[in-house]
């Protein structure tokens, strides 16, 4: 029996197991998928937002607001990429002008440092914006962070607190049984647990279904994005906003934290939960909607397209549920969580975990672990510190991916780490092969190998990210065959 | 720190001409760095026939015609370092690079010749629209866990693009059992070399679907279908002319780009078309000592050229050690005049010239029975009849050193009538 059963590997899912992992209780994460963050935590637009734009006393503004504030200090003892770039909210016209009037008035209300940038100060910081551009709203607390790592640090650092992670294990059932829950998978396992969470994105409303609350509708709103290369001299410094509309916050500029940008997202409701494909029609319209608030950008220097779907409640509201299920005592809903969902995670954890103890008895776990054993990171290390840690472990001198500089030595630490990669994009995820202009050419041969070695798997088994998603076929000869 | 004379940055085609050239003319202290287990770089996975033809006069397999090579080195006993990556460079020319055998080390040598070779084009540089699941990939993977690990990749196989790669692999691939079901170029002709049309396409009955390319491709875990279209004057898709296939893998062979990471650190202007360095007659980049040949200079066709341009790299940076090579202010721009894609090099400086400039370049669209004019300063100096030329076949001109009579201004070579 677990104390407490938490569905869903994205990042809510694991900032829940991380928060939980502070007391003393049994936990265990399920996953559908064969990595944590696979889906909406996985493709969108990796900003925390700073706050400003949601509508005050909203769930919106007070968890992300929170969240915001708890990301550095989290970020710091997990070894996450963070960094508060700033954002800009840019007014092209007069009406424009307006809204982010209001938008700093808003900010204000929700307790977020904003201000009101004139055109020279807006040119001088960000020379690449549109000449065009008349006001904007700089919001300093806005930050960038690595959402995969974000996520999978937490998921890490839960289990090194002893919660437990069961991947490839999709949800089929849940049956309220007196004082618990019976928790039935696609694989016939049957979990039974005290507390369950409901942390399952796209799907939290087939999950809340599953007990009877019919309550909770999500529709996938799907958003594309272009992926710029990283080059040698950055184009621009802050997270780049249009002024925002009914329809969201529009097609954003933004640098990544590792120096990469994205140019995106489009918005448009999709049937399928999984639907992921991307269009040419949607991509060629972000990239006019971004040429027309940022000169220049290197469009050439594309590397990839993607596509990520938001879990969007069918409300009048659009907020968040974060509450516990109106007929299931013990039973938890995060759903609904669309953007600003990224920001608010560590607040939303925060919350469900205060829900609970109105009537859970939690004792703190006093053999927690805060931290996470940091990554290697041999690119950000001097020459001296390399040559000491390859003297170390000579596997960290192997390059196995040229377009990012990522030792193989790398790689098989973040295989046996806890929430370990099983897929080459799980790989991919935690340590970036496969991530820069050669897209895998030169090294998924490579991580394929290095994968099938450390797991003892065949490497016909091994999968590219979902169940699957197999990358080779059959052996051409068997041993001894011409 | 170790001193070197000449260091060589790829153990493939390019690399092992360029070292045995330099070592022939005299330069004895040279290291070559290659990051794979062997040397011979790209050939050791093309093992079809093919090669050689006029370097030897004979036709080879990849292995063989490497190995010819890699003999050569041997018996001159001119060292390399194994599965060793070059991180960077810099002005000074201090090389950085990383193996497990030896770590992180630095060294200084006088003069870098940049033989990486190239990437393959993939399925982000296009952005094919669609599901993200695994089976799309590039003809080059595809090969390499064909002929180098003993893996088939998929039973059912649709190939995007003509390059040669990407024929070569429908044939091999056949060959092992699968259903190629058909190829897709987004040009109105061919991108690959005629005899890999008629070899690896022709011979087995696969189509070629030209003038089309993908609009979709759907699987959730493992790719199952994909759709392709016709598209217009424009490469625009044409809405009702869909056909889907049942396939699990979706070859990419469209197109290779010069890998030229390391020159970037420089801030140096690349050549847009080509991608690679912008070089002089000597094959020199713009900073002094450092330079590029073969395929991460830009994407030859055939090996045999690109171990002519090894040869010439290796023997311009032996003239460079020996304080040979004049850099001066004046100098001849190059360009690609009308019906050319791209040419190289980019310019001249005429002092450097021995007896004749090399000029590499590639036509934007397939001709037959034209005449490529050279043009200096306007004033044609130099008239060349070819009956057929296509933009998958690399054209090659030597102009003697003799027509070059000024010292500075432009030189083109362009269509008649183009």
């Amino acid at each position: 029996m677990y104390d407490v059963l938490i569905i869903g590997g994205g990042v809510i899912g694991c900032s829940m197991a991380h928060e939980l992992a502070k007391y003393q209780l049994k936990i265990i994460l399920l996953e559908k998928g064969l990595d944590v963050c696979e889906a909406t935590s996985m493709a969108n637009s990796a900003i925390v937002h700073s706050g400003y734009d949601p509508l005050p006393n909203t769930l919106h503004a007070t968890l992300n607001v929170e969240g915001n504030k708890m990301m550095d200090q989290v970020c710091h003892d997990l070894d996450v990429e963070f960094q508060r770039i700033g954002s800009l909210t840019l007014a092209f016209n007069d009406e424009e002008v307006a809204t982010l009037n209001d938008l700093i008035k808003r900010g204000q209300q929700n307790g977020v440092p904003v201000e009101l940038w004139d055109k020279e100060k807006i040119l001088k910081e960000e020379p690449c914006i549109n000449n065009g551009v008349k006001k904007a709203l700089f919001a300093p607390t806005c930050g960038i962070v690595n959402p995969f790592e974000l996520t999978i640090a937490l998921m890490e650092n839960a289990m090194d607190n002893g919660a437990e992670l069961a991947l490839n294990h999709e949800v089929t059932k849940i049956k309220k049984v007196k004082d618990h829950f019976e928790v039935t998978c696609a694989n016939k396992k049957v979990f039974e647990a005290k507390i369950v969470v409901n942390a399952a994105g796209l799907f939290s409303g087939k999950i809340a279904e599953m007990i009877g609350n019919k309550d909770i509708v999500i529709r996938p709103r799907k958003g594309e994005y272009y992926v710029l290369d990283h080059f040698e001299a950055p184009f621009i410094h802050h997270t780049l906003f249009p002024c925002p509309t009914n329809k969201g916050k529009g097609v954003l500029v933004t640098p990544t934290t590792h120096g990469n940008y994205l140019v995106g997202p489009s918005s448009e409701y999709t049937f399928d939960a999984g639907d992921v494909a991307t269009d040419s029609n949607d991509l060629a319209i972000i990239k006019t909607k971004a040429n027309a608030m940022v000169n220049n950008i290197p469009f050439n220097q594309m590397i990839r397209v993607f596509a990520g779907d938001r879990a969007v409640p069918q409300t009048a509201s659009g907020d968040f549920i974060v509450e516990e299920d109106k007929n299931n005592p013990n039973f938890y809903h995060a759903a609904g969580i669309q953007s600003p969902g990224l920001a608010s995670s560590l607040a939303i954890a925060n919350r469900l975990r205060e829900l609970m103890e109105k009537h859970n008895k939690f004792s703190l776990n006093k053999n927690y672990v805060p931290t996470r054993r940091p990554l290697i990171r041999l690119n950000k290390k001097s020459i001296e510190e390399r040559q000491k840690l390859i003297a170390k472990n000579p596997k960290l001198g192997k390059i196995i991916c040229r377009c990012e500089i990522v030792s193989e030595g790398e790689i098989v630490d973040i295989i046996h780490r806890n929430c370990g990669a099983t897929t080459i994009k799980g790989v991919k995820k935690r340590v970036r092969p496969g991530f820069g202009k050669c897209q895998g050419g030169f090294c998924e041969a490579l991580v394929l190998h290095i994968l099938a070695r450390e797991l003892h798997q065949d490497l016909l088994d091994i999968d590219y990210g979902a169940p699957g998603s197999y990358i080779l076929l059959k052996k051409t000869k068997e041993e001894g065959e011409h | 720190m170790k001193e070197y004379d000449i260091i060589i940055i790829g153990g493939g085609s390019a690399g092992l001409a360029a070292a045995i050239t330099a070592y022939d003319e005299g330069i004895k202290n040279i290291l070559i760095i290659e990051k794979e287990k062997y040397l011979g770089g790209i050939l050791n996975q093309c093992i079809h026939t093919g090669f050689g033809v006029h370097e030897f006069k004979e036709l080879m397999s990849g292995p063989e015609y490497a190995e010819r090579f890699i003999t050569q080195l041997e018996s001159r006993k001119i060292p390399y370092l194994l599965e060793t990556v070059v991180l960077s460079i810099d002005e000074n020319k201090n090389v950085y690079y990383s193996s497990e055998k030896e770590g992180y080390q630095v060294v200084h040598t006088k003069a870098i010749i940049l033989a990486a070779g190239c990437m393959e084009r993939n399925r982000g540089a296009i952005a094919i629209p669609g599901d993200r699941c695994s089976g799309v990939m590039t003809a080059g993977i595809a090969q390499r866990y064909l002929n180098i690990d003993g893996y088939l990749v998929g039973k059912r196989v649709f190939i995007l693009g003509s390059g040669d790669i990407g024929l070569i692999m429908a044939r091999r691939m056949t060959l092992e059992g699968a259903k190629v079901l058909g190829v897709a170029e987004l040009m109105p002709y061919s991108n690959g070399l005629t005899r890999n049309i008629v070899q690896c396409l022709n011979d087995f009955d696969i189509p070629l679907y030209l003038s089309h390319t993908i609009t979709k491709t759907v699987g959730k875990g493992r790719l199952e279908q994909i759709e392709i279209s016709a598209v217009d004057k424009n490469f625009q898709p044409i809405k009702g002319t869909e056909k889907t296939f049942d396939v699990d893998t979706l070859l990419l062979s469209i197109g290779l780009v010069p890998y030229n990471d390391l020159l970037d650190a420089f801030h140096l202007q690349s050549n847009p078309k080509t991608k690679g360095a912008i070089v002089n007659e000597s094959l020199e980049t713009f900073c002094p000592g450092v330079f590029s040949c073969g395929n991460v200079l830009h994407v030859h066709d055939l090996v045999d050229y690109v171990t002519r341009e090894g040869r010439k790299a290796g023997h311009n940076a032996v003239r460079y050690v020996k304080g040979e090579l004049h850099h001066e202010q004046a100098e001849i721009k190059i360009v690609a005049g009308k019906g050319l894609g791209y040419i190289v090099p980019n310019y001249l400086q005429p002092s450097n010239l021995e007896d004749k400039l090399t000029l590499n370049f590639r036509v934007v669209t397939p001709y037959s029975d034209k005449k490529l004019i050279v043009k200096l300063n306007g004033t044609i100096i130099k008239s060349v009849f070819r009956p057929h030329m296509l933009p998958a076949e690399m054209e090659t001109m030597d102009i003697p050193k003799d027509l070059i009579t000024v010292s500075s201004g432009e030189l083109s070579v362009e269509v008649e009538g183009a």
